[in-house]
Formats: C-alpha cells, sequence, structure tokens
C-alpha cells in the first residue's frame, strides 16, 4: 500500500524541512521527502496551496472508556481527534474505573487498537484511585504501554506525596503531568473571578489559585532535580512563573489549551455552562499573556484539554453543572486561526507545539516527518473557512463555547500509521 | 411572546417607568379596605421555592390573590425535588398543569435563565443565588419614588448600600435599576464581603461606611447571615456592628431625611441599630407594602404581555 502527498508545503522541524515537497508513504511508513517523487501509488493526494505537518500530538484528553462511555468511548473520541486533525492522544486516567493498572491500561490500548481512528497512549494515575494518597505501580504501568502520570483535572494536594511521585517516577523517566489548582484556595469557585463574577454573582477562582500550586510544584520539582509538566496552564501569573523557572533552568514544561487564547470570561456571561471550564476562562490579560508564551516559548504545547460530557450535565444550572468542554474537534482549526492566523505563529512553532514538543515531553516518537517514522500526517488548508457546529461533533459531547463560531483552517486529509482517516475533508467510517 | 422577569440589568428606563407607574397604582389598593381586583382572574401563579423564604414568598402569594389569582406553592423540601427531579423537568411539570406565571427562588445565580427560554409561563426570578433578586430591587425604588416624587429626581440620587455585598443579589439588581435610573450608588462593607471588580459595575466601593454614607439621599442596609461569621469573613458581630452597622451617629451623616431602608429580615443591633430601624428615617415597613404592590404590578404586566 503506497500513498502519494503531492505538492504540499511539508513542514517538519524535526528534520529542517520547510519547502514544497512530495511524501511517499509505503506501509505505513514514511519512504520519501522530496520534490517531484514520480512513483505510482494506489493513493495520490494533491496537496497543492496546502500545508503537510506531522499529525497533532494531543497530551491531555479525555476519552472516558471505560465506564464513562454515556460520555465519550475511545471509538467517538478517536473519530473526533482524527477529524481535528489529532493523529496521537495521550488519554487521562479519569476513568471508571481509574487507569491506574496494568489492567485498565492494557484494556485502553487493545481497545485503541481495535476500534481506534487514532494512536491512543494512555497516561496512568499517578495515585491509586487517584485519591492521592498511594502512589501506583509506576515500573509496571509504564511496561504495559502508559506513557505518563497524572491525576487528570485533579491538582495533587500534598506537596510530601507529589515529592515521593517525581522521585519515582523519575526512575523510569516517567513524565508527571500536573493541573495547578489550589482547591483551597479555590474555595468553592466555579468561574474566574473578575469583572464577570462580580456581575454575575458567581462564585470565582483567583488566578492565583493556578499560580500558587504552579509555583509550588515548580520548587518541588526544583528541590528534586526532576522534571515536572503543568497542564493547561490559563493565567499570565504562571507564564511568568513558568518563563523564570526556564530561565533558571528548571525542568520545567508546559502546555495550554486553545480555549485560553481564544477565549475570555466573557463566554460565561449569559450563564452559558459550555463555557464552564476548569482552569476557567479568563481575562483578557491573561490571554494576551497566554499568547506571549506560546509565541516566546515559554509554553511547549498546546493540548485540547478535552472533557466531554453528557448533555444534562450541562443542562442545568451553572453552579451545578459539569466543568469542560469536548475540544478535540476544534482544538487544531481553532489553533489555526487564532495562533497561526490571526496570531503571526510560523507553520514551524505550530508544528512544535502540536506535535514535536507534546510528544518529546511524552517521550514517543511521533511528530515528526522523518523516513521511517509512522505515517501520522495532516493536509491542512489554511484558507477554508468553516463553521463549528456542536451539533455536528463525531465526539459524544457537544459541550462546546465555539459553537456558531467561523474559523479559518482545517484539515483536509489526516493519515494515521498509513491510512487515510479523514479524506477531502470527511472522515471515512472503519 | 411571553416576557419574564429575571433581572433588572439590561432592562430599559421606560420599562420600569412603567412598572414603578402601575405599581403606584396598585399600592392604592393594597392599603383599601376591600383589596380585591380582577387583574388576574383566570390566571395561575406558581411559587417555586427551593430556598426558605417568609417575606418574599407571602408577598407574591398576597399580591396574586389580591387579583383573583389561583396561587400553589411548592418548595424543596417535601416535594419531587427530593426525590432528586432535575431544575428543568420540575419546571416543565409546572408549566404543563397550566401555569401562566412561575416565580422562582434559587440558591444557584442565574438558575431561572436555564428555565425561562424552555416553558410558556412568564418566569419571575424571586432571588438567585448571589446575581439578582428584581422585585426587591424595584420595591425600593418604589418607595424611593414615592419619597422623591418624580422619575427626574432619580438623577444624582445618591444611594449607600451597606452591608455584605458579595452574597448580596438584592444589591445587584439595584445597581442596575438605580444607574438606569440615572442614580449613583456607593457601596460599602468589609473587604472580605466584598467581590473583587465591582467597581466595574460604575459605583463606588468603600471599607468605610462613614465615606459612603455621608450626603447620601438614601442609605440601604444589607442582611448579614450570621453563619458568615463562623467561615471567617468577620471576627465577631461586635465587630462587625462597630465599623459597619448603621447607627444615629452614622445615619447623620446622610442628608437630613434621607431614608433609611433595608431588605428585611434586619438583625437587631448588627446591620442596623434598634434606634434607626424604629426611627423617624426608616421606610422599611414602607418597604414591605411596596412589595406587595410592585409584584401586583409586575405579574399584572407579565400576563398582559410585559412590560
Amino acid at each position: 500500500m503506497k500513498i502519494l502527498i503531492k505538492g504540499g508545503h511539508v513542514v517538519d522541524p524535526s528534520n529542517n524541512v520547510d519547502k514544497t515537497a512530495d511524501i511517499l508513504i509505503r506501509d505505513g511508513k514514511i519512504a520519501a521527502v522530496a520534490e517531484n517523487i514520480d512513483e505510482v501509488c494506489e493513493s495520490v493526494i494533491n496537496a497543492d496551496g496546502m500545508y503537510v505537518v506531522p499529525g497533532a500530538v494531543d497530551m491531555n484528553a479525555a476519552l472516558c472508556e471505560p465506564g464513562l462511555e454515556y460520555r465519550e468511548d475511545i471509538a467517538s473520541g478517536t473519530k473526533a481527534a482524527a477529524a481535528g486533525g489529532i493523529t496521537s492522544v495521550a488519554a487521562m486516567p479519569g476513568t471508571s474505573p481509574v487507569c491506574d493498572s496494568a489492567a485498565v491500561v492494557r484494556f485502553i490500548i487493545s481497545v485503541a487498537k481495535e476500534r481506534g481512528y487514532a494512536n491512543v497512549y494512555p497516561i496512568a494515575a499517578l495515585s491509586k484511585g487517584l485519591c492521592g494518597k498511594e502512589l501506583t505501580e509506576v515500573g509496571d504501568l509504564k511496561e504495559n504501554g502508559a506513557v505518563a502520570l497524572s491525576e487528570g483535572i485533579k491538582s495533587v494536594e500534598s506537596p510530601s506525596f507529589l515529592r515521593k511521585a517525581l522521585q519515582y517516577s523519575s526512575m523510569f523517566d516517567m513524565p508527571v503531568i500536573v493541573h495547578c489548582e489550589d482547591k483551597d484556595f479555590s474555595d468553592g469557585g466555579y468561574m474566574n473571578e473578575g469583572t464577570v463574577s462580580a456581575r454575575l454573582g458567581l462564585r470565582g477562582i483567583n488566578a492565583a489559585a493556578e499560580e500558587i500550586h504552579a509555583a509550588r510544584n515548580i520548587l518541588i520539582a526544583k528541590a528534586l532535580g526532576c522534571k515536572i509538566h503543568l497542564t493547561h496552564i490559563s493565567t499570565a501569573g504562571t507564564v511568568e512563573i513558568v518563563r523564570r523557572a526556564k530561565a533558571d533552568g528548571i525542568k520545567v514544561t508546559c502546555d495550554t489549551a486553545p480555549q485560553y487564547f481564544a477565549l475570555t470570561e466573557d463566554a460565561v456571561d449569559g450563564f452559558d455552562t459550555n463555557a464552564k471550564l476548569n482552569p476557567p476562562l479568563r481575562a483578557k490579560s491573561d490571554v494576551e499573556a497566554i499568547k506571549a508564551g506560546l509565541a516566546d516559548g515559554t509554553i511547549d504545547a498546546v493540548a485540547s484539554s478535552h472533557m466531554p460530557y453528557h448533555a444534562d450535565e450541562k443542562r442545568c444550572e451553572f453552579a451545578a453543572a459539569a466543568s469542560g468542554m469536548s475540544s478535540l474537534e476544534t482544538s487544531i482549526p481553532v489553533t489555526l486561526d487564532y495562533l497561526v492566523g490571526r496570531g503571526g505563529v510560523s507553520m514551524s512553532d505550530f508544528v512544535k507545539l502540536t506535535a514535536l514538543n507534546p510528544a518529546k515531553i511524552l517521550g514517543i516518537d511521533k511528530g515528526t516527518l522523518g523516513v521511517g517514522a509512522d505515517a501520522d500526517i495532516a493536509v491542512l488548508d489554511l484558507e477554508k473557512e468553516h463553521t463549528i457546529r456542536a451539533d455536528e461533533f463525531r465526539s459524544k459531547g457537544h459541550n462546546t463555547p465555539f459553537d456558531g463560531f467561523k474559523v479559518k483552517g482545517k484539515p483536509e486529509y489526516v493519515i494515521v500509521g498509513g491510512k487515510i482517516v479523514v479524506n477531502k475533508g470527511n472522515l471515512e467510517e472503519m | 411572546m411571553k416576557e419574564d422577569l429575571l433581572g433588572l440589568r439590561g432592562l430599559s428606563r421606560e420599562k420600569l417607568e412603567n412598572i414603578l407607574d402601575t405599581a403606584k397604582t396598585m399600592k392604592i389598593i393594597v392599603e383599601q379596605a376591600n383589596k380585591k381586583t380582577p387583574h388576574l382572574q383566570g390566571k395561575t401563579v406558581v411559587t417555586l421555592f427551593y430556598e426558605n423564604s417568609t417575606r418574599t414568598r407571602m408577598s407574591f402569594e398576597l399580591a396574586s390573590k389580591y387579583m383573583g389569582a389561583s396561587a400553589a406553592n411548592i418548595t424543596a423540601s417535601g416535594s419531587s425535588v427530593q426525590k432528586g427531579e432535575t431544575l428543568i423537568d420540575t419546571a416543565e411539570t409546572i408549566n404543563a398543569m397550566g401555569t401562566d406565571i412561575l416565580i422562582m427562588r434559587h440558591s444557584m445565580s442565574g438558575a431561572p435563565r436555564v428555565i425561562a427560554p424552555l416553558i410558556n409561563a412568564s418566569v419571575i426570578n424571586a432571588g438567585d443565588g448571589m446575581n439578582e433578586h428584581p422585585t426587591q430591587a424595584l420595591l425600593d425604588m418604589l418607595t424611593m419614588y414615592e419619597h422623591i416624587g418624580s422619575f427626574e429626581n432619580f438623577n444624582g440620587l445618591r444611594v449607600a448600600i451597606v452591608g455584605d455585598v458579595y452574597h448580596s443579589r438584592v444589591v445587584r439588581s439595584n445597581i442596575y435599576g438605580l444607574k438606569t435610573m440615572g442614580a449613583s450608588v456607593a457601596v460599602a462593607g468589609p473587604s472580605t464581603l466584598m467581590p473583587l471588580h465591582i467597581e466595574d459595575m460604575g459605583v463606588e466601593v468603600y471599607t468605610d461606611v462613614d465615606e459612603a454614607v455621608k450626603g447620601a439621599d438614601v442609605v440601604m442596609g444589607l442582611r448579614i447571615q450570621l453563619e458568615r461569621q463562623a467561615s471567617g469573613l468577620f471576627p465577631s458581630v461586635r465587630e462587625y456592628h462597630k465599623y459597619f452597622g448603621i447607627d444615629e451617629r452614622r445615619l447623620k451623616l446622610a442628608k437630613p431625611n434621607a431614608l433609611l431602608m433595608h431588605p428585611g429580615p434586619v438583625n437587631r443591633g448588627v446591620e442596623l441599630s434598634s434606634a434607626v430601624i424604629d426611627g423617624a428615617q426608616s421606610v422599611i415597613n414602607e418597604q414591605v407594602t411596596s412589595g406587595v404592590a410592585v409584584r401586583m404590578a409586575v405579574m399584572y404586566l407579565l400576563s398582559r404581555g410585559g412590560f
């Protein structure tokens, strides 16, 4: 089986490629990247006027299987991912049962192999049952295919537990991904503390709740000489804390999600529960700081922070509604529009943020178009305008504050392991 | 198209004036010997209260009865709500029984907004979390209106609101309504009970109550939930009254005939001293009468299609 992608602008920073070239795929691997490849192939993709990039690696997404299939399952979640240009998904451990054992890790991998539209890499729980008390079997989890450890949307409350977790995981070179929030300081809040919370009488989460934990977690990592990854950072203060930590040589990396550079707390006005997220949508000044952090390399990666919910979990009082949005499908299009199109970020930096850096942080062999690499490729049309329609999502979760948004930039072809999954903008059902 | 009253935010001056003028005539009915009008004959009014309330619910109930409506009450305790029914399902059930006006109180901000678009009945917000309590602000404004004599006199009227601003839906509705009418609003209270960024609503913010009250035309105390002390928001009732209570000395800092208001129920000797509650400037009982009149006006206008 051979596929030829012709005439596209290939951007592959891992090999310093940024030019018009053809890509030949043979047996699921990249066989050649060169100008004017002349070879008879089963499929030829005309990528004229489009960008050809490594498929995105999403390092923070909830796929909800096993146990929470009413929200999402591995098939629906990876369909959404592929449709959105994401070829690898690192799945958060907040399943039921929690992904804290080799059995669950193996289950996820086998279901993904059978029914997945994209590669799935389980992130295992840092603590048994996500209870923040006892370490999981890090070595065994890694041997069975987990690529990282995290408490998902729960922050690590105990500093002494985090210390043990970082030290123990570092023996196995397992990345630790943390959500930063001092729950005690959040004090029951559920949106950003700012103008909108004051106006609507909604309980706010002060930006400092995130920053306290970001600083604390970085200091713990520094004290031990361990690596740490902060996920979905959202405030100007956190960006500055990470920037200074990196300047000091501390081994910290971080990601943010498109919603934190495309939307502000204003989206909550009118009590729209689809805009209820954790971390919450922040102020305009935070959005500017996140963009600056992405531009100067302080923020290493863009991840979707995909949290799909059943409609009933959002169709209720704001305070009672679940926090999170379904974002696998919109993550890359929104990034293309807000960061590349309007934000002036180069396509090379886009690839680093969405594919190369997250792959490096997770320690997986992705995010590259080098010869011999798995053929995980997205062909992006940056000029294509389309309207985001929640009711057309492949994800079971239709909870998005982007419903009705017009965005420019869309994957036209997505190839996963040498298989064309998205063809001319349409998902090919298995 | 039905109209709802979910809040005073965004309600035009014209509509506010229409409600207040209608309420003024309704007050005559409340104060006469034979309190019966046919304004809501054949209509059904249901109160759905997820939070305890005595005066607001009673006020709505009497208002609907004075106008001849059929009235029913549902409280969260002892109803299907306790069996785990969702807000939307409860509201749709009440709606399906032929309800014309649904009056709702809920502990969560924005809750009436969830159901209003889904049902035919007009929804009146009787207090949602810390967001709005529009009929309370309207009755406050009616009381002011009757004392200042005209809508023009709202221009430049200085209203000082003192107390637990953070948790108060009364204060937010008053800010929206009073500012639409041209009044200026100052809020004062302990900084632990003051939302950050409240100044973005176009109000003056003080922690020194003397400064807020100085030269005010209206001084309004807000109820303080005594259990807030236990959660560390202020150290003691004694200290609260000392720095944030309205007593005779503080009231003298306002204009000579300034009105003293409170949404009730009052903690005597905490938000207000007994001397000012029972003093000549207090219009607290007038507010209660205004409340019935305002609710009559709101229900009547909604039953006719809107404000």
